[in-house]
């Protein structure tokens, strides 16, 4: 286990930073450290985590607007906002529990450095197009700012679109400010049991073509969805194509059924009821279909459309059962023990179709020998390698936890 | 706008500006290169037209390999580069330098790809920004960020400012409605970044490129998001008394969970103004305004706007009113969008943009009353109400310089005082020449020092629109 520093606010926060860059020795970045087993594993002694950095600093339900320290746990945040009937509308995933950590550890500060976004993405945007505001300490140990409290900024350029998704290699984020929005009285779910993937695919993406307001598109092969639903909503084992509508009572029978209508084509349908929705919806967020097992997982985002064929093709030549959430454009992939954990095949795949792919699940030796996040292009790689040192010129902020060498 | 600095121009490629202009004319055609007076006066300034300087000429590439050939001639001659759309920037975004070009890119506007089950559109981004949501609406789909200039900007100035609108309230903005991007470095390297998939592998270079002001290299090619539009849309009018009473009422409807499309808010001078140029029907014997417009079907229309008048009850409105039909909601948002049109008629203006949080409109409302009366200046307020996006139009004229110097101060006040209160000095029209040395009223040092490495991880000699965004003396050599 390594030294786990634990500054107490921004400033020592700022401090620890710039000793190792002085130093030059580097440091690994966490909040609650539940994905740490993302990435490339990192030879580093010590680590810094934010889990002292709590507390909601501004929260003005009014303006939709919430501030908090980096190190505030997201359950917090949640409950905070629960109590005005709000929420974050990106809907975070939970990654710990498919990692084998305990469900509901991350820390806002992580859900933003990882970007991560659940099923009404498509809807509402992901985790980045949230972020209003950040305060941070760049690996030159300088506590910067970026963005603010309102809703609309374009002073300066976007560090918080920059910054976020960025793991904790070129920042640590000290403080983040988001845009909230008012929970939705009622859900419904539409389900449709049994299509293949591509004809699943089909209907999602034309669901979204409806004015109907779609907020959760998914398909889960059969495995999956047993582990979703219970036997009295799925008698057999199938898969299962899911369609989630939000809005107030009223709005929700009248959509429900104007899709269904405008879905006759895909099969009969089965309803799920506000709670029974919230429950398979809950699954989708914590990916607790992937939990049971410690087989690779890809996360693989791609054109919607080339979902089903990226599987497809995939299928022909691993052994691999998948979850598609984003209307065929997240697909979560698991596959069975090979040498590489697929990764020459699913790479040469999207080569083809396009999209990216990054091995969230696997054990470290695996995750040392591969490119865990996707392989980048030469000019991509060339901006990406000079951003870093912009940031963290001596290279002290997660180093290589992303890319090689960056 | 009296005075602005400039840089020393680069008197090496002054002189040689024949020279450099033979050589432009061997990469393209020669009707590409517009360097005769007559035709680069059309590039000599942008909407904000107190400022006007001659480039050295215009180039107007077709292709993206036109462009890449162009900026490394560019670079090998140390030539500087300014970006152009449609130059309707309203910061000086795209005003050039005399030992500049101005690389516009609206011959270049093709729709490359609609892909309706995924929801993109690829297109060139010379484009106009309404010629996007012109191709997809046959089919029920729009592209979401509207900016009132959605005839005229492209899509390219649009990425350059991460322009918004009156509806991002609910879409968001330009940020939010882009996959994927083609762009141009200044030493002709052409990235790609993104595609259809709904997010871009790696750092967001995407987020980071888009405001970034022209600075970082020449967008070509776009891929964003369309949208299938709501089956309806209904706005309908409230007046006030006070501004006061129409700042709260905006606060309670998204304080109860409604997010209207769009809510947007004039004080009394521009309900006049905007009245008499678009007959929309507008009240006239209220302080203030609220444009509130909701979406979905006939009934839900008919239940949010029925929500929204309870809502509203306790601020005392007065006449609300409804639209009855297509050429109503038509006149009330004309009358909106042509509100800086309708004011230019009757006078000069400057327009300020500045974000607050919208709790503190009361306060700030009056505040700017009292700036303005200091300098002796008359103010129409109209702004994005649901995102506290300010759009103060001071009144002056341009031709008194005593005016001109006056009007520019008080500006200046205005958007200190938004930064002071919580807020920022640009909500969407960007930082430009205008607001340059402002930045450290909102920045320390230490968070300009890191933009501008960002600026030179893209651009590292500093030739893309150069003198814009940062105070000039953070890094003048
Ligand atoms: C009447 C009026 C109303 C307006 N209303 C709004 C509004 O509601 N919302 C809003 O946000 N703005 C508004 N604006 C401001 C302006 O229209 C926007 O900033 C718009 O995006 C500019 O587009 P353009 O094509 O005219 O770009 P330009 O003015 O030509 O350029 C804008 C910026 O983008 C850069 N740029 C241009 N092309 C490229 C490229 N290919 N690659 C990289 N950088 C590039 C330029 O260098 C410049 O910095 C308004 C302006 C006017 C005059």
């Amino acid at each position: 286990m390594s030294d786990l520093i634990r500054p107490k606010d921004e400033s020592e926060l700022a401090a620890v930073v710039a000793e190792a860059n002085a130093a030059k020795t580097p440091l690994e970045v966490c909040g609650a450290g539940s994905k740490r087993n993302v990435g490339r594993p990192l030879q580093i002694a010590s680590s810094v985590t934010t889990e002292r950095l709590r507390g909601v600093t501004l929260y003005e339900p009014n303006e939709l607007v919430l501030s908090a320290r980096a190190g505030t746990p997201l359950k917090d945040i949640e409950a905070a906002l629960a109590k005005n009937n709000q929420q974050l509308a990106f809907e975070p995933v939970d990654l710990g529990p498919m990692l084998g950590e305990e469900e509901n550890q991350a820390t806002i500060g992580a859900v933003f450095a990882a970007n991560l976004s659940g099923a009404r993405r498509i809807q509402v945007g992901s985790a980045r197009d949230h972020l209003l505001g950040i305060r941070a300490v760049t690996g030159r140990g300088e506590i910067i700012k970026s963005g603010g409290r309102v809703m609309k900024n374009v002073t300066g350029y976007d560090l918080c679109r920059g910054i976020a998704g960025s793991w904790g290699t070129l920042s640590v984020m000290s403080e983040v400010t988001m845009k909230v929005l008012p929970k939705p009285e009622a859900e419904r779910t539409l389900l449709f049991i049994g299509l293949t993937d591509e004809v699943a695919i089909d209907a999602l993406c034309r669901a979204l073509g409806t004015p109907f307001e779609v907020s959760g598109t998914a398909h889960l092969h059969a495995e999956y969805a047993r582990r979703l639903l219970d036997t009295e909503i799925l008698r057999r084992p199938a898969a299962v194509t899911a369609l989630r509508l939000e809005n107030f009572e009223e709005s929700l029978n009248y959509r429900a059924d104007r899709l269904a209508e405008s879905l006759t084509a895909f099969g009969k349908v089965v309803e799920l009821d506000d709670q029974q929705s919230g429950d398979f919806w809950n699954g989708m967020r914590t990916l607790s279909f992937l939990t049971d097992s410690d087989d690779p997982v890809w996360r693989i985002s791609t054109a919607p459309t080339d979902g089903s064929k990226v599987v497809s093709a995939l299928s022909k030549r691993l052994d691999c059962r998948a979850a598609y959430d984003w209307s065929g454009g997240l697909i979560w992939l698991q596959t069975g023990p090979t040498a590489d954990a697929g990764a020459t095949e699913v790479r040469r795949v999207l080569s083809e179709t396009g999209g990216h792919a990054t091995l969230i699940r696997a054990d470290a030796s695996l995750r040392s020998s591969l490119d865990v996040f996707h392989p980048m292009s030469s000019g991509v790689a060339a901006l990406t390698r000079k951003l870093k040192q912009s940031f963290d010129p001596a290279g002290v902020l997660n180093p290589g936890r992303m890319y090689a060498g960056i | 706008m009296t005075s602005l600095a400039i840089l020393e121009p680069n008197a090496e490629v002054l002189n040689h500006r024949d020279r450099l202009i033979r050589g432009l004319r061997d990469l393209l055609s020669t009707d590409r290169v517009v360097a005769d007076e007559d035709g680069r006066r059309a590039f000599e300034t942008d909407a904000l037209t107190a400022y006007k300087q001659m480039p050295l000429a215009a180039v107007l590439p077709t292709t993206t390999e036109e462009v890449s050939r162009v900026l490394r001639y560019c670079k090998a001659n140390d030539i500087k580069v300014i970006a152009r759309g449609a130059g309707t920037s309203l910061c000086g975004g795209a005003l050039p330098s005399e030992d500049s070009i101005v690389l516009g890119v609206s011959k270049m506007n093709r729709v490359l790809d609609i892909d309706y089950m995924n929801r993109t559109a690829t297109v060139q981004t010379g484009i106009t920004n309404i010629g996007i949501s012109n191709i997809v609406s046959p089919n029920g789909f729009f592209y979401a960020p509207d900016p009132s200039s959605q005839l005229a900007c492209t899509l390219a100035g649009n990425l350059g400012m991460n322009s918004g609108g009156a509806h991002c309230l609910k879409y968001g903005v330009t940020t939010n409605n882009v996959l994927g991007l083609k762009i141009v470095l200044m030493d002709g390297e052409i990235v790609e970044i993104g595609g259809k998939e709904l997010d871009a592998a790696g750092y967001d270079l995407l987020g980071l490129i888009i405001g970034s002001e022209g600075q970082f290299g020449i967008v070509t090619e776009a891929t964003v998001r369309i949208l299938r539009a709501a089956e309806g849309a209904r706005p309908m009018l409230m007046g006030f008394n006070s501004s006061e009473a129409a700042g709260a009422c905006v606060a309670a409807i998204i304080g109860s969970g409604i997010i209207p499309v769009a809510i947007e808010f004039m004080d009394k001078p521009a309900i006049h103004v905007c009245e008499e140029f678009a007959k929309a029907g507008y009240p006239l014997d209220v302080e203030a305004l609220l444009i509130v417009e909701v979406e979905g079907s006939e009934e839900e229309i008919e239940s949010l706007l029925g929500r929204i008048s309870d809502i509203a009850k306790p601020f005392k409105p007065k006449g609300i009113r409804v639209s009855q039909s297509e050429a109503e909601s038509k006149a009330i948002w004309l009358g909106r969008k042509s509100a800086f049109g309708a004011i230019g008629r009757i006078s000069d203006y400057y327009c300020m943009d500045g974000t607050i949080p919208l709790g503190k409109l009361p306060e700030v409302l009056v505040e700017i009353g009292e700036i303005c009366a200091r300098y002796k200046l008359n103010v129409a307020n109209i702004f994005h109400a649901g995102d506290g996006n300010l759009h103060p139009l001071i009144l002056y004229n341009a031709n008194d310089p005593a005016e001109v110097e006056r009007a520019e101060k008080c500006g200046a006040e205005v958007l200190e005082l938004c930064v002071k209160v919580g807020g920022c000095l640009t909500g969407e029209h960007g930082v430009g020449v205008e607001k340059r040395e402002l930045m450290l009223t909102q920045f320390s040092k230490t968070d300009l020092e890191q933009q501008m490495r960002i600026k030179t991880v893209f651009d590292p000699d500093w030739l893309l629109n150069r003198e814009k965004v940062f105070p000039l003396e953070l890094h003048a050599p």
